[in-house]
């Protein structure tokens, strides 16, 4: 058995395998399939200071080796996570970290102001990415002034680990990390899910009641790992690599482009036990190639001698 | 104990129905859980790279015996057309049982209204109402003659009415068209529905009308089959809630927009 443990900031965890916002509700939903506590961290749904109804339905259109969804962070607020879903999930062994997104920074910090007060909550998952709000959400990650000012805000009121989770609808995804992490960051994830759209040729409306829609699945998985490498070599802080991860292999080179840990997400819909099985499938990559710890893979890629690097930053 | 499964199940029997309709008869390699009437599986179609995400398929019939589901399903797209390939011995991996299910009374007298593959969850609905002492009497609606599902094993647990829309069997027309709902007085005090939303919306409007509860079980796109994933939401009473886990059986009363 190898030594599976890793750190963010000052969050350790027994192995890398997070789930992703979103996709895997608050565990529970998946405890039929997964023994929960083996989970590294469950990532729980975004969560806004007050209730949210989302978008209307029609919110999923599948595409290629993917699925776009507009659910615009459907939420019952924080006030009911607190009070009717935390105490549920206590009896739980593992980190539990929310997602906290919003519209204004008032609600980022309002949210997480209450998650600071909860002792048991280590860490949270700031999402300045989401595509699928109209006020806030992505407009917060795509510009570096705004990332940097809303992450300050919430750093000012917040004490434990904060991850700050990246758009990749940008033109230079390191330049936001950067911002993020001279705000005070401790650790960013990527990526949220790309802006896409799908058209009903037939009917020649679009798929979505929102038109455009993030997209996430295998689909993407290139461009995150694009992404993690290059953001692995701009920042310090350390970094969570999510994207159309759906087996051990892609988690394996999410570690080797400079992820600390990852997470899960669209992948839990196809197969709810596959958390599970991405754990055991590190372990056995790290027996066969002889790493005795988890922690040396991260950023371990081997660039060839006569490799050029395109991305000279 | 777990309520939900994660398996493979093996393929014992692919029937056809009609050239764009079949049954697959499933073995399950355990014990049968306990399935309600309205539940569920998500399938996994293997074979069929542009089929991303599982497929969600009411449960057609369940039988204890043999430790056997049947799904009956519609060729639709190119996932459907995949598992119309199935053959006995092939295996099949399902997430199962998902789903509310329908309110089962006792000693009534209900209506069930399926229209074309809406009839998929009615058949062991039929048989649970039937075994509860129900007098059952159900109403198929399809295209015409060819496209009418399962009328002899309805036959079994009532009397059967048609509606086609070319009128190649039973009453000229749509299912709200056929004389049953202008029966004086209304016999029936629950209805039951399954079929194509506009249908099921005139059926609910028509249970307003003669003052009785009317289910209908919904079909939406779908991700997870778990809740998580928020994809799959209708608007209710209560606000955006999920087919996958409280429905796909609503009270048509329950739902935004489907009675006045």
């Amino acid at each position: 058995m190898a030594n599976l443990t890793t750190q963010i900031h000052r969050l350790k965890l027994q192995n890398p395998v997070m789930t992703a916002s979103g996709t895997f509700g608050y565990g529970e939903e998946f405890a039929d399939f997964v023994d929960l506590n083996r989970l590294g961290a469950i990532i729980v749904k975004g969560t806004t200071s007050t209730e949210r109804e989302g978008n209307p339905y029609p919110r999923m259109a599948e595409t290629a080796s993917g699925m776009l969804n507009s659910v615009g962070l459907q939420n019952k607020g924080i006030d009911y996570f607190i009070h009717d879903i935390w105490p549920r999930l206590k009896k739980y062994k593992i980190p539990f970290i929310v997602n906290v997104s919003g519209s204004t920074i008032e609600e980022y910090v309002e949210t997480a102001e209450k998650l600071n007060s909860i002792e048991e909550l280590p860490a949270i998952e700031l999402n300045i990415s989401c595509p699928n709000v109209k006020e806030g959400g992505m407009a917060f990650g795509t510009s570096c002034t705004a990332a940097a000012k809303v992450t300050k805000s919430v750093r000012d009121i917040y004490h434990k680990t904060l991850i700050v989770k990246l758009s990749p609808n940008v033109t230079d995804i390191t330049e936001i990390a950067r911002a993020v992490e001279g705000a005070g960051a401790d650790a960013v994830s990527l990526i949220n899910t790309l802006l896409g759209m799908a058209i009903d040729a037939n009917s020649r409306k679009p798929v979505l009641s929102t038109i455009t829609g993030g997209l996430s699945g295998p689909a993407i998985k290139p461009i995150a790992l694009r992404m993690v490498w290059q953001v692995f070599q701009a920042i310090k802080i350390p970094v969570i690599g999510i994207g159309g991860i759906m087996n051990a292999t892609d988690a394996i080179e999410f570690l080797l482009a400079g992820a600390s840990a990852i997470e899960v997400g669209t992948a839990n819909f196809i197969d709810p036990t596959i958390t599970s099985k991405i754990i055991d499938g590190i372990n056995d990559y790290c027996e066969r190639n002889h790493f005795t710890s988890v922690k040396d893979l991260v950023g371990a890629l081997i660039i060839p001698e006569q490799t050029v690097d395109m991305n000279i930053s | 104990m777990p309520n939900k499964f994660f398996h493979d199940f093996i393929v014992t029997k692919n029937i056809e129905l009609n050239v764009s309709h079949f049954i697959l008869e499933l073995l399950c390699p355990e014990p049968l859980p306990k399935i309600n009437p309205g539940q569920f599986v998500e399938i996994k179609v293997e074979h069929s790279p542009s089929t991303f995400l599982r497929r969600p398929f009411s449960i057609h019939e369940v039988n204890l015996q043999n430790n056997t589901i049947q799904l009956l399903i519609q060729k639709k797209g190119e996932g459907t057309r995949q598992l119309s390939y199935l053959k006995k011995g092939d295996r099949l991996n399902l997430i199962y049982p998902l789903g509310n299910s329908f309110q089962i009374v006792q000693h009534e007298k209900v209506l069930l209204v399926g229209g074309g593959c809406g009839v998929a969850p009615l058949l062991f609905l039929a048989r649970i109402l039937k075994e509860n002492g129900n007098e059952i009497k159900i109403l198929i609606g399809a295209k015409s003659k060819d496209d009418i599902l399962e009328k002899e094993i309805f036959e079994k647990l009532g009397k059967v009415f048609i509606t086609t829309e070319d009128g190649s069997e039973g009453t000229r027309g749509f299912v709200i068209h056929h004389g049953i709902w202008r029966q004086t007085p209304f016999m029936f005090s629950k209805i039951y529905t399954c079929g194509p939303e506009p249908m099921m919306k005139a059926v609910a409007r028509l249970a307003q009308i003669h003052r009785v509860a009317c289910e209908v079980s919904l079909e939406q796109t779908m991700a997870c089959g778990l809740g998580a994933c928020l994809c799959c939401v209708v608007n209710t009473k209560n606000g955006n809630v999920c087919t996958c886990t409280q429905g796909p059986v609503f009270l048509s009363e329950e739902l935004t927009g489907w009675t006045h």
